[in-house]
């Protein structure tokens, strides 16, 4: 009798055609995008001959620039601002005794998770139109970072919460007797430690904030079309390759992305 | 804490004999009170290191409130290597934690050469700890763990330079220096972990069971390490383990603990030759346990009498005063076999004879009772008498190597 450990789930029948199956749903289509960015027709459904052209007219549109420099002010603020926060709660819920409300604390930062997008989005809208009208404020482009921020800060807190659960609290111990004050204690050995933690927290964060929609949709002021936007925008129009040549544009810069945070997690953990 | 810094530097080498620490000579180093970066300098070195007077430390609240040390005083003398043994839970390692400042006592006070630190925070102590797991930085280089305490105390960089060099020519690890905690062995990181340790001269060095990860080999190897070690800086340690051969090889004096309680202080000859209590007998090594009714007393030995009607006069530990029902302890290597039953001090029938190589344990059927009796005999070459199993025996044994014990 085989144990049970040994039955291998490779070796059961379908298992090899059903993975098949989900690859070709996952990768066809982002594949089919990216062949098209390079069709020299103006069509993106009829395959003409090979050419660069659509990445030059991409990259020489002016409001593809302006929608490009708007995310990218709008991602890496909020990338900054919400991994300072994560990095500061998740200090302050692993490294301290137990307090009244860490429960709670725990489900209100991870709470964005957890609610549909949509109605984060038309709630952030109209608390920002509420600011707007009885106070008279509004931030203009900080509206999109301060909303970005809050939705980014439970994907920067995942990885940096649980890389300081990982880590040996006795290493604190050893620095506390070895003469390091609390602050050189952190200083010198936890936040070197928690470094691949923020680094990945940071590298997701940027991810979730440039690429999303649905929020950016509705909080966005005039001039304020970010790269999601912007496509949205040119699909409602005759489509035409550059459009392909856009998204390919950004999917490298996400896989770039987390192709460093990945790498850096791994180099650190050895 | 100053001034024994740098002369300890200026030294081209380690003296044999120490030089920091020991203020029994009194002739150089006379600490003065003070702080060096915050961390304080005792004002008048006493004889003790570390005298704990009164510690309680409760854990848990209202109905799971769990006293970890209940009421527990001793004194560790300088330069002394001090044992805390105990079963795991006995609250050694809540002791070591509450020298190291860890955690704070509930109540009673720790006094580093008469001064009390038990409310000060750990990195305001001269104290420094060698843990179980090593506890190493992972993202430094050997070096750097040996010189991070040397820097937090603001060291010049010069001077721990030399410092560290010193500490790795110490624990033999001077080819190592450039390589990360990780890419070393469990032997290597524990060497590691003592120099980073000892870099700062702490006036007391706590080691809370640091062998318990080596294989065997390696761990007879350290015990020795760690015994020419402390002889050679001449500063106190303070060892926590559960290991009872490692205890009485390595200490000066052993600490036995049950449950939050210190029952024994002495040298391990005090420990395995005259118990205090019947737990601290049992302990440590094999024992003999016999029932027994208190007869007559004179001041410090007791005659016993045993089912079998037999009597014996054995000591008592100060304090004690028997009467009644009593426990006799005799170890099994203290006793004698005799072929002749009517010789013997007690009397039985072998039921079992276990060789072991170098001894043989021959287990004998009290007469008069039901108890159990092992005798051990070292192996010769030629063992004078072949006994057999189902054979009557005597046992015989010195009055002094028996012990009267509460019941």
């Amino acid at each position: 009798m085989a144990e049970p450990r040994a039955i291998d789930i490779k070796d059961q029948p379908g298992f090899r055609s059903i993975a098949i199956i989900c690859l070709l749903v996952l990768y066809v289509p982002v594949l089919i995008l990216m062949i098209f960015s390079l069709n020299s027709g103006s069509l993106v459904t009829h395959w003409e001959g090979v050419t660069l052209g659509w990445y030059g007219s991409a990259l020489l549109n002016e409001e593809f620039h302006n929608a490009a420099r708007n995310t990218l002010i709008i991602s890496v603020s909020a990338t900054i601002i919400s991994t300072i926060c994560a990095t500061l709660a998740a200090i302050g819920m692993t490294r301290v005794k137990p307090w009244r409300g860490l429960a709670a604390a725990f489900m209100v930062i991870n709470l964005p998770l957890m609610v549909p997008e949509i109605i984060t989005a038309v709630a952030t809208l109209s608390f920002f139109a509420l600011i707007a009208g009885t106070f008279g404020l509004n931030f203009g482009i900080g509206n999109l970072i301060l909303a970005h921020t809050v939705f980014c800060i439970p994907f920067a807190y995942m990885p940096i919460r649980a890389r300081l659960e990982d880590m040996d609290l006795t290493l604190e111990y050893a620095a506390a007797d070895l003469y390091a004050t609390p602050w050189n204690a952190f200083k010198r050995i936890t936040l070197p430690l928690l470094v691949p933690g923020i680094m990945s927290g940071a590298a997701l964060a940027f991810i979730v904030s440039f690429d999303d929609f649905t929020i950016t949709q509705l909080v966005a002021g005039p001039g304020q079309t970010t790269l999601p936007l912007y496509i949205w925008n040119q699909i409602r129009r005759p489509m035409t390759p550059e459009i392909n040549a856009i998204s390919t544009i950004l999917l490298l810069v996400s896989i770039l992305f987390v192709s460093v945070s990945f790498l850096i997690a791994r180099r650190r953990a050895k | 804490m100053g001034i024994a810094f740098k002369s300890r530097v200026t030294a081209p080498q380690l003296p044999s004999r120490p030089a920091y620490g020991d203020n029994r000579t009194g002739t150089h180093l006379p600490p003065r009170a003070g702080s060096l970066n915050g961390v304080i300098v005792p004002e008048q070195p006493g004889k003790n290191a570390i005298e704990v007077r009164g510690v309680r430390k409760v854990f848990g609240t209202g109905e799971n409130q769990v006293a970890a040390l209940d009421t527990v005083s001793v004194s560790i003398r300088e330069n002394e290597f001090f044992t805390l043994l105990g079963p795991s839970g006995c609250g050694k390692t809540t002791l070591l934690r509450l020298i190291a400042g860890f955690d704070f006592p509930s109540a009673g006070e720790i006094l580093l050469h008469g001064q009390d630190i038990a409310p000060l925070p750990p990195f305001k102590r001269p104290v420094n700890t060698v843990f179980q797991s090593y506890a190493l930085f992972p993202h430094m280089t050997v070096a750097q763990n040996i010189g991070f305490g040397l820097e937090m105390l603001g060291k010049p960089k010069g001077e721990i330079e030399a410092r560290v060099a010193q500490m790795l020519k110490l624990v033999k690890m001077e080819a190592l220096k450039a390589r990360r905690t990780s890419q070393i062995s469990g032997g290597q990181q524990q060497r590691v972990a003592l120099a980073r340790a000892l870099a700062p001269q702490p006036k007391v060095l706590l080691l809370d069971e640091p062998l318990s990860a080596l294989d065997y080999k390696l761990r007879k190897e350290m015990q020795i390490e760690l015994k020419r070690l402390q002889h050679e800086t001449g500063i106190t340690f303070i060892f926590v383990t559960h290991d009872q051969e490692e205890a009485l090889t390595m200490s000066d004096r052993i600490a036995v603990m049950s449950a939050g309680k210190i029952l024994q202080v002495g040298s391990p000859r005090d420990i395995y030759d005259r118990p205090a209590e019947r737990f601290v007998a049992d302990f440590i090594g094999e024992t003999n346990f016999l029932a027994g009714t208190v007869v007559s007393k004179k001041p410090g030995v007791a005659t016993v009498k045993f089912a079998s009607n037999a009597t014996i006069t054995a000591g008592y530990p100060e304090g004690f005063h028997p009467s009644g029902d009593v426990t006799l302890v005799v170890r099994p290597e203290h006793a004698d076999l005799v072929p002749d039953p009517a010789k013997g001090t007690i009397t039985g029938t072998l039921s079992n004879i276990v060789y072991f190589g170098t001894d043989t344990h021959y287990h004998v059927k009290l007469d008069g009772g039901d108890e159990n009796f092992i005798v051990r005999h070292q192996n010769s070459r030629s063992n004078p008498v072949i006994y057999e199993t189902g054979a009557k025996v005597g046992i015989q044994f010195e009055e002094d190597a028996a012990r009267v014990l509460k019941d």
